[in-house]
C-alpha cells in the first residue's frame, strides 16, 4: 500500500489485472511472437557463426598469389584474324614477398601474414603412392591463419629439418604412424624422406589426405623456388571486412588477391539468403504481434468507455488518458519479451539435445546471449507502445459525457 | 434562506445549448438559462424527463460547452479557458455524483475516494490517505475501505461516490439523481449526508432530483420545463 503509483501506470496496470482473459491472451500472444523472434535469431546466428567458422578453419581469411601469365599479341589486331590462346599457369614466386608482407602486415585489419610454398608432390611410401599439396609453412606463423594445434590427433603442429606434418587419412592410407617414415616425390624428379612428427584431421577428409606440412626452405628446394613463396596467407580481424582488405592490397600491389568471401561466394550468397528469409519472418511476427495488441486494446478501450468518462470527469486530461493506454501496451510488449526470452531459451534447450552434429556433439548451444533479450525487451516494448497508439488516440479523444452515458 | 451577497459560486447568464448546429435536425435544449448559486447553498433541479436537466448539470460541470451564453465558475468565466484548463477547472472545484454512481470496479473504495486526488496530484499520498480515510468514517464505511464496489450495497456505493466528490473539497457538487436507484429509507440517509456536508464545509450544491418530498427539503428549487426555468423558489 505505500508503494505509491503515479495516476497512468496505476490506472493502466489495474486496467490488465481486471481484464484477465484479455490480458492472459494478448500477453499469450506476444510471448509466442517473441519466442519464435529470440529462438530463431539465436539458432540461426549460431549455425551461421558455426558454419563461416568452420569454413574459415581450414582456409585463409585473404590470399595473395602472383598475377597470372598472359600470352600477348605481338601486333596490333586491326585487321588481323588471331588465335591467342590462354597459357598454362606454372608455379612462380610472389615477387618482393617480402616487402609485401610487410606492407599487407601494416595494412589496417590485417592481424597475420604467412608465407606459403605449395605444389604438387606424391607422397610414397612402399608400393603405395598418393598425390598430396606439398605444404611449405613457418608453423609459428601458419599457425595464426589455421589453427593446426586445435586439430591435432598425434604429435605436434612443428616442423623442422625434415619433420613433417600430415593428415589422418593420408596417414591411414599408407599405414603410417607417428615417428615413421615418409618420401615425397616431385615431378621435377627430386625427392626427399621425411619423418611424420605430426598428424592432424582437420574435419574434411580431402584436406587430410592431401596436406603435408614441410619447412620452407625444404618446400622451396623441392618445388624448384629458392627463396620464393607461392602465396601469402592472411587473417584479417573482422572475417566480413575481409573483401576491402582484399580490394585494398590489390590496388596497392597490383597482384592477385582474393578473399575468402570471393572464394566461397555461394555460401555466402545462401548465407545472406537465410538472413533475408529470417528478417521477413520476424518482420510478419512483429506486425501480427503488432494487430493482436493494438485489437485487444482497441476493446478495452470501447469496454472501458465509461470509467475513461468517469476519470476524465473527475479531471483527468486527455493526455492522462492517452498515457494509461500507452502503458498497457509497452506493459505487455516488455512483460511479453521476458516470457518470450524464457520460452525461447527452453525451446533452445530442447532442441539442442535433439538436434546434433554427425559426430554427436550439439548442433548448437542452449544458450541465449542477454544482448539478444535486452534488444527484445526494447523492440517488444516500443512496438507495443506503437500498437498502442491508436487505441490510446481513441480513448484520448472519448467525449467524456457520451462515455459516462453508455 | 439567505440570499447571497458574495460573489456567487456559479453564475448563468443567457446560457444556450443546441445539438446538431447547422444539420436540419438542429434542437435547442436549453433556451437562455440564467441561474446563480452562492457558496453554501443546496438546491434542487427538478423537472420533467427531456426538460434539459442532465444537459443543464453537464454544462455547469464543465463536461459539455454551451451554445450561447455565459457560464462563470467562481467568478471566472469560462468561454475562454482552454481545453486543458476546462479539465483543470473541472477536476479541482467540482465534485461529482452520478446516479449509479459510477465507481471504478477496479480500485477499491478508498482507491475510489482517492482518484480525484491521485489526477490532481499526480499520485496518492499520506495526506491524501489520511483525508480518504477520514471521508470514509464520515460516511459511515471506514471498515469497506479496501473492498471493490462490486462488494458493497447500492446505498454504500452511493456514499462512497460521495465521499469521492468530497475528496478535493471542491467549492460545487452536481448530484445527478444521486437517490434515484435507492429506497427511500437509504435515500433519506444519501440526502441527509450530502446536506451535511454542505453545512459543514459551505460548497454550494445542485441536486437533480425527481423526488419531491426530498426536493422539499432543500433550500432553493429550480424547476426547469422546455429548456427554460419555469420557477426558483
Amino acid at each position: 500500500m505505500k508503494l505509491r503509483l503515479p495516476f497512468a501506470p496505476l490506472v493502466a496496470l489495474r486496467f490488465l489485472r481486471e481484464g484477465r482473459m484479455q490480458t492472459l491472451l494478448i500477453l499469450a500472444g506476444t510471448t509466442g511472437g517473441v519466442a519464435v523472434i529470440v529462438f530463431l535469431t539465436q539458432l540461426i546466428t549460431q549455425l551461421q557463426a558455426q558454419i563461416v567458422d568452420r569454413v574459415l578453419g581450414s582456409q585463409a581469411h585473404v590470399v595473395i598469389r602472383p598475377t597470372e601469365e598472359a600470352n600477348r599479341r605481338a601486333i596490333d589486331d586491326q585487321g588481323f584474324a588471331s588465335l591467342v590462346e590462354p597459357r598454362a599457369q606454372r608455379l612462380r614466386s610472389v615477387d618482393q614477398w617480402e616487402s609485401i608482407a610487410r606492407l599487407a602486415a601494416g595494412m589496417e585489419g590485417v592481424t597475420a601474414v604467412s608465407p606459403v610454398v605449395t605444389g604438387p608432390a606424391f607422397a610414397v611410401r612402399g608400393q603405395a603412392n598418393k598425390s598430396v599439396a606439398l605444404m611449405g609453412v613457418d608453423a609459428e606463423r601458419y599457425r595464426r591463419i589455421v589453427r593446426m594445434e586445435e586439430y591435432m590427433v598425434a604429435g605436434r603442429f612443428a616442423v623442422d629439418g625434415t619433420r613433417a606434418v600430415i593428415g589422418s587419412e593420408l596417414a591411414k592410407d599408407l599405414g603410417i604412424r607417428l615417428e615413421d617414415k615418409l618420401r615425397v616425390a616431385l615431378p621435377n624428379g627430386r625427392d626427399e624422406q621425411l619423418q611424420v612428427g605430426g598428424i592432424f584431421d582437420i574435419g574434411n577428409k580431402d584436406l587430410n589426405r592431401r596436406w603435408v606440412f614441410v619447412t620452407l626452405p625444404l618446400a622451396q628446394s623441392l618445388l624448384d623456388l629458392p627463396g620464393g613463396v607461392s602465396n601469402l596467407d592472411l587473417t584479417v580481424a573482422d572475417i566480413f571486412d575481409a573483401q576491402a582488405v582484399a580490394d585494398r592490397l590489390r590496388g596497392a600491389t597490383g597482384l592477385t588477391v582474393d578473399s575468402w568471401m570471393q572464394t566461397n561466394a555461394q555460401l555466402l550468397a545462401a548465407l545472406r539468403n537465410q538472413t533475408v528469409s529470417n528478417n521477413l519472418i520476424r518482420s510478419f511476427v512483429v506486425i501480427i504481434v503488432a494487430l493482436g495488441i493494438a485489437s485487444v486494446l482497441v476493446v478495452s478501450v470501447v469496454q472501458k468507455q465509461k470509467e475513461i468518462g468517469i476519470l476524465r470527469a473527475m479531471g483527468a486530461s486527455r493526455s492522462m488518458i492517452l498515457q494509461v493506454f500507452l502503458i498497457q501496451g509497452a506493459v505487455v510488449g516488455a512483460v511479453g519479451s521476458l516470457f518470450g526470452s524464457l520460452l525461447a531459451f527452453t525451446l533452445l534447450n530442447v532442441f539442442s539435445s535433439i538436434y546434433r552434429n554427425a559426430d554427436g556433439s550439439p548442433l548448437f548451444a542452449a544458450e541465449l546471449e542477454p544482448r539478444f533479450i535486452l534488444m527484445a525487451a526494447l523492440v517488444a516494448t516500443l512496438v507495443g507502445l506503437a500498437s498502442a497508439l491508436i487505441p490510446a488516440r481513441r480513448a484520448a479523444r472519448m467525449d467524456p459525457v457520451q462515455a459516462i452515458r453508455s | 434562506m439567505s440570499t447571497p451577497t458574495i460573489a456567487p459560486v456559479i453564475e448563468l447568464a443567457g446560457l444556450t445549448k443546441a445539438y446538431n448546429i447547422g444539420t436540419p435536425v438542429e434542437t435547442e435544449v436549453l433556451h437562455g438559462i440564467d441561474l446563480s448559486l452562492a457558496e453554501g447553498e443546496f438546491a434542487a433541479l427538478i423537472g420533467p424527463s427531456g426538460s434539459g436537466k442532465s444537459t443543464l448539470l453537464n454544462i455547469i460541470g464543465l463536461l459539455e460547452r454551451p451554445t450561447g451564453g455565459r457560464l462563470s465558475i467562481g467568478g471566472r468565466d469560462t468561454a475562454s479557458l482552454s481545453e486543458a484548463e476546462i479539465t483543470q477547472l473541472r477536476g479541482r472545484s467540482i465534485g461529482f455524483v452520478f446516479q449509479f454512481h459510477h465507481l471504478l470496479p477496479a480500485f477499491t473504495a478508498l482507491e475510489n475516494v482517492m482518484m480525484p486526488t491521485i489526477i490532481a496530484r499526480g499520485a496518492a499520498d499520506d495526506e491524501a490517505e489520511t483525508m480518504a480515510l477520514a471521508l470514509l468514517d464520515a460516511v459511515g464505511l471506514k471498515a469497506h475501505a479496501h473492498k471493490k464496489p462490486s462488494q458493497l450495497s447500492g446505498g454504500q456505493q452511493q456514499r462512497v461516490a460521495i465521499a469521492r466528490a468530497l475528496g478535493l473539497k471542491p467549492r460545487l457538487i452536481l448530484a445527478d439523481e444521486p437517490t434515484g436507484n435507492l429506497d427511500t429509507h437509504t435515500a433519506d440517509d444519501i440526502f441527509a449526508l450530502l446536506r451535511e456536508f454542505n453545512r459543514q464545509t459551505r460548497c454550494a450544491c445542485l441536486i437533480v432530483t425527481h423526488d419531491p418530498r426530498l426536493a422539499e427539503r432543500c433550500d432553493r428549487i429550480v424547476r426547469l420545463v422546455d429548456g427554460h426555468i419555469a420557477g426558483s423558489v
